[in-house]
């Protein structure tokens, strides 16, 4: 167990954990925007909230009938 | 992806959306005007009638309380279960657990509310619940994450959008933040009293742990999850940029947890931690710009609905309040700008900004756009929207004002020294300079105060129409049922 020894030290955990974090965000990034088909896909989740809409919902004019 | 019809009530519980809907008007309404009382105490002080009851201090609570958990809670239970509904295309997985959420987020405010004014407190800002009912918001609160998480995995959409995870990411940190912002030891079974189990620097730690991060999550992420939903349809458009609002969501989720020690900058807490916390606070700055560029620009190519939908101005409006307060936050965290802001009225000023300028225009807008299609009938009174929203925009703007004026004032005269060292003024001299501009916060609190009673009766009267335009209906069907 000695070797969790070394998280105890402040100058050990601090660059770790930088390179965690940014290698994680880096990857967010690569995997929001490296792609041309992920990035359409993606996009394509916009039309989520008008997809239960019924005719007339958008501008408030919805026939009752 | 699934498209499916929208086919109303029956498919989706919108009886749950409606309670909380109509609960958080009136949470409004209540918070709003005690929010009114306690500035005009500050300006005018016969007005706590030497009682304790009336006292500055028992009133605050009630306040923050009323709006933040009152208002704010209800309209986010509301458009929370009306936005996981609808894009998820499924119903609730319990209409008595959502049942459950409403009665026991009432009886929280109602108890917690009438604890204050009895003096009970535990002093923690935002977390004054005694032990009690501390543990009914924990049983509340994982009732609703169970029926949230549930009602996603039922989905019948195979995406969750992005609203969801910043719905779902509040639940799950206030949920983190408040069980353990509150360990502690009650003195005895049947007494309210208990002690905190953290003490010292480790508690003020805890406790702005809890309190910037209610900030974040409660007031922050989970009216960004009512952005993404109800300004795209109160646009008629897509979200600006849905990839942009992934970077928004886990930057801002990722950030938001370091950054409570910035309110103990120049204390006996470690200099490092106030410093990181700082830094993140400065980071911060760039997903918040970010989700308020992705909201504004979903109204590129229809800026004209400004002009003519006030419903709309309230939402752009919030999101403009939302990047503003965003900038000025970082900027207060930065240590020497805090050593003058700290203390003074410019942090209460700030607070108002994001709570009135932010939350509560955002949910101004959304509760608009939900509550007519509820009750399947058109606003009332455009007239009264578009009153309401100047009264609104001008209550917000004398009250920032006025706090910056006199905060800054403070620090200033806080700070002064005479030639022999001395502090020039003391601290009742500041209290009488701030007179004027107290006086013209309360004024302030009053114009809002009034814009939220306009929405009320408003909403009130659009209720109204729906059921009677729906009674009329039903007639009228009856009817002709009977000559086929």
């Amino acid at each position: 167990m000695e070797w969790l020894m070394w998280f105890s030290k402040p100058e050990n955990t601090k660059p770790l954990a930088l390179i965690i974090f940014f290698v994680t965000f880096i990857g967010i990034v690569i995997y929001v925007y490296g792609s041309k088909k992920r990035s359409a896909k993606l996009e394509s989740y916009r039309d989520i909230p008008f997809l239960d809409d019924q005719p007339g919902d958008q501008d408030g004019t919805k026939d009752k009938q | 992806m699934a498209v499916t019809t929208y086919s109303g009530t029956e498919r989706y519980n919108f009886d749950i959306v409606k309670k909380f809907a109509v609960m958080s008007l009136v949470w409004a309404v209540v918070g709003m005007f005690v929010g009114v009382y306690i500035a005009s105490e500050l300006a005018w002080p016969l007005l706590n009638f030497d009682s304790p009851y009336f006292s500055f201090g028992r009133f605050r609570p009630v306040h923050t309380t009323t709006v933040i958990f009152g208002f704010g809670g209800s309209a986010l239970f509301a458009t929370s279960y009306y936005v996981v509904q609808r894009t998820c295309q499924t119903r609730l997985i319990s209409d008595g657990m959502a049942s459950f959420t409403f009665w026991g987020w009432m009886a929280i405010i109602v108890l917690a509310d009438i604890s204050y004014v009895l003096g009970y407190t535990q002093s923690r800002e935002y977390a004054e619940m005694e032990w009690p009912i501390d543990i009914l918001i924990e049983v509340v609160w994982v009732t609703y994450l169970i029926l949230f998480v549930g009602t996603i995995m039922r989905r019948k959409q195979p995406h969750i959008y992005v609203a969801n995870w910043f719905y779902l990411s509040f639940i799950l940190a206030t949920a983190l933040l408040h069980t353990f912002n509150n360990l502690a030891m009650p003195i005895d079974l049947f007494s309210m009293k208990s002690y905190s189990l953290f003490a010292g620097t480790q508690d003020a730690m805890t406790q702005w742990w809890y309190g910037h991060n209610a900030v974040g999550f409660f007031l922050t992420a989970a009216f960004l999850g009512m952005m993404y939903y109800f300004v795209p349809k109160q646009a008629g458009r897509p979200i600006y940029s849905y990839r942009l609002s992934i970077v928004h969501f886990w930057a801002l989720s990722f950030m938001y947890m370091w950054v409570g020690a910035h309110h103990l900058h120049w204390t006996a807490l470690p200099d490092w931690t106030s410093s990181l916390a700082a830094a993140f606070s400065i980071l911060l700055l760039m997903p918040s710009w970010g989700g308020m560029i992705n909201g504004i620009m979903t109204l590129s190519g229809a800026w004209d609905k400004l002009r003519t939908d006030p419903i709309m101005r309230f939402m752009i409006v919030a999101l403009s309040f939302y990047g503003m307060s965003t900038f000025e936050g970082p900027m207060m965290s930065l240590k020497e700008v805090n050593a003058l802001s700290h203390y003074t009225d410019w942090t209460v000023g700030h607070v108002h900004s994001g709570a009135l300028g932010w939350v509560a225009m955002i949910s101004f807008g959304s509760l608009y756009h939900m509550m007519p299609k509820l009750w399947d009938t058109k606003i009332y009174s455009q007239k009264l929207v578009e009153a309401h929203f100047w009264l609104a925009t001008i209550g917000i703007v004398l009250y920032i004002v006025a706090m910056w004026i006199s905060g800054i004032t403070q620090g200033l005269m806080w700070r002064s020294f005479d030639e022999f060292g001395n502090l020039q003024y003391s601290f009742v001299e500041s209290v009488v300079e701030m007179m004027p501009f107290y006086a013209m916060r309360a004024i302030g609190g009053m114009f809002f105060l009034t814009g939220t009673v306009l929405m009320t009766v408003n909403m009130l009267m659009t209720i109204r129409q729906g059921k009677r335009e729906s009674a009329a209906l039903d007639a009228r069907l009856a009817a002709k049922m009977a000559h086929a």
